[in-house]
């Protein structure tokens, strides 16, 4: 009983705020995700290139992003552009320490972080299909960006819907992180709650069922995404 | 542009986080392993009063972020008097044993998974055949399910591993100075996210390197009949026509 009026909506229930940053953190997710599917593009498109210098970045892109801890990656993001921006504020006279805005950085993080895992995804996307396609395509005479957005993209966009949904999946829970800068999201405003009410566990827990709702709500979406895309393709028996 | 005394002060400094992260690691990828059997167990028993319950826990803590466990464990559980007059409290109030149980918990959840997969991998007839042969089911299991399970299991396993030394960073969320933790303190007294992030960064890849190295060293120890068979011996009996 007290918990419900705890997370209720009435004049001092936490239900709105907490909402509200479910929003929030759903909000810098999309905004991380989308970063990173353009990442990954990239990426992938380097690490399909003919040029050695493109394919040796981004090995060392994907494999340093993969390595190491997204909380660090966030630290260098936030702390980065934040001692960018001092410098750049020190030069018109301004003083002290200027944060950068945590949305922004926090969602650039996320989106080279899940871009490393992206251009996975989309090389082993493109690696599926069946080669004998392509050489027909260029037996047809097709150039290579016509091939390219005739037969290579709309089958790797399908095979790639499983592969891009865990991503997403990564990323939402990733977005916990960016409570560290200060952003008020999920993570934060539960933070908040548990510290003013010194109810911890209910707002925690409530941040989990919160977000447990987000991933398995999601989940469905691609499932029925997937479902949608393979409507064509014929299964082995 | 890199000041590299400053750089190289930097790591020496990162470097005695390495044992806290590597501790963190190890206590919670054991101890996860034994639970995620567990579980593994749970849902291939065929008993839904188990299957179900395992099932939620896995998905349960998949669908949630780390520092979420992490924080409820830490913060959450002080909420309750009862557990706070227990045996239990001075590990509970410990950051340490938090961020233990947290990520035990968790990688749990995915490795019951990986286990799982591993034991359906094992064909059906290598059941049978020992079953014919008068093996008891948990011999059976033992010494046909078990090992070749592991095997499978492996690759995947390993990316798990990585991934839980990635998580460990998580613990300087609760104080604790492994890795992350002095990385971060040092970039909020320094101001230097570069050279702290190149330092720390370089740590994790060697960590993640040498354990992916340390699995497929054993996976190829463990899968002789995929090591290339050694060369035959040239002799010259051999290399004379048969019919000489």
């Amino acid at each position: 009983m007290q918990y419900f009026q705890l997370m209720g909506f009435g004049p001092d229930g936490w239900g709105r705020d907490m909402l509200a940053a479910a929003g929030m953190t759903i909000g810098v997710s999309i905004v991380g995700f989308v970063a990173g599917v353009l990442f990954g593009c990239c990426g992938a498109a380097a690490k399909l290139s003919r040029f050695g210098s493109l394919r040796w970045t981004a090995e060392v892109y994907t494999t340093v992003f993969r390595g190491v801890p997204d909380l660090l990656v966030i630290y260098l993001f936030y702390f980065g552009s934040s001692s960018l921006i001092t410098s750049v504020a020190s030069m018109f006279g301004a003083q002290g320490f200027v944060g950068a805005p945590a949305f922004l950085t926090g969602a650039l993080a996320i989106g080279v972080v899940s871009g490393a895992y992206q251009t996975q995804v989309f090389i082993g996307a493109v690696e599926a299909l069946p080669r004998g396609e392509i050489e027909a395509a260029r037996a047809y005479g097709m150039s290579s960006f016509l091939l390219f957005r005739r037969v290579v993209l709309p089958q790797a966009i399908r095979f790639a819907i499983p592969g891009v949904a865990n991503v997403w999946q990564l990323v939402l829970k990733e977005s916990a992180l960016i409570s560290v800068v200060g952003l008020i999201e999920l993570m934060r405003q539960a933070q908040i709650g548990a510290g003013s009410t010194r109810q911890p566990f209910s707002f925690f827990l409530t941040a989990a069922a919160l977000y447990l709702l987000i991933t398995f709500v999601s989940g469905i979406g691609f499932q029925a995404l997937e479902k949608r895309a393979m409507r064509g393709v014929r299964r082995p028996a | 542009m890199l000041d590299l005394p400053f750089f190289l002060d930097t790591l020496s400094t990162l470097i005695g986080g390495v044992p806290l992260t590597l501790q963190l690691t190890v206590l919670s990828v054991s101890s996860g392993a034994m639970l995620a059997f567990a579980l593994a167990l749970m849902r291939v028993s065929g008993n839904p009063l188990l299957d179900y319950p395992a099932r939620f826990y896995i998905f349960a803590f998949r669908g949630t972020p780390v520092l979420v466990q992490i924080y409820i464990v830490y913060y959450g559980l002080s909420q309750f008097p009862v557990l706070r007059q227990s045996m239990l409290w001075p590990f509970l109030r410990e950051a340490y044993w938090c961020a233990v149980i947290a990520l035990a918990l968790n990688t749990a959840a995915y490795s019951a998974e990986l286990i799982r997969g591993g034991l359906n991998s094992v064909a059906v007839g290598q059941i049978e055949a020992a079953r014919a042969l008068g093996m008891s089911r948990p011999l059976a299991f033992r010494r046909i399910i078990l090992p070749q399970a592991f095997r499978q299991m492996l690759p995947a396993y390993s990316n798990e591993i990585i991934l839980m030394v990635k998580s460990t960073a998580l613990a300087s969320t609760i104080t604790l100075l492994e890795v992350t933790g002095l990385a971060a303190k040092l970039i909020s007294q320094s101001y230097r996210p570069v050279e702290v992030f190149i330092g720390a960064g370089a740590i994790y890849l060697t960590i993640n390197f040498l354990i992916a190295r340390l699995c497929a060293a054993l996976q190829t120890a463990l899968s002789p009949e995929k090591r290339a068979a050694p060369a035959p011996a040239q002799s010259p009996e051999t290399e004379a026509p048969r019919h000489g």
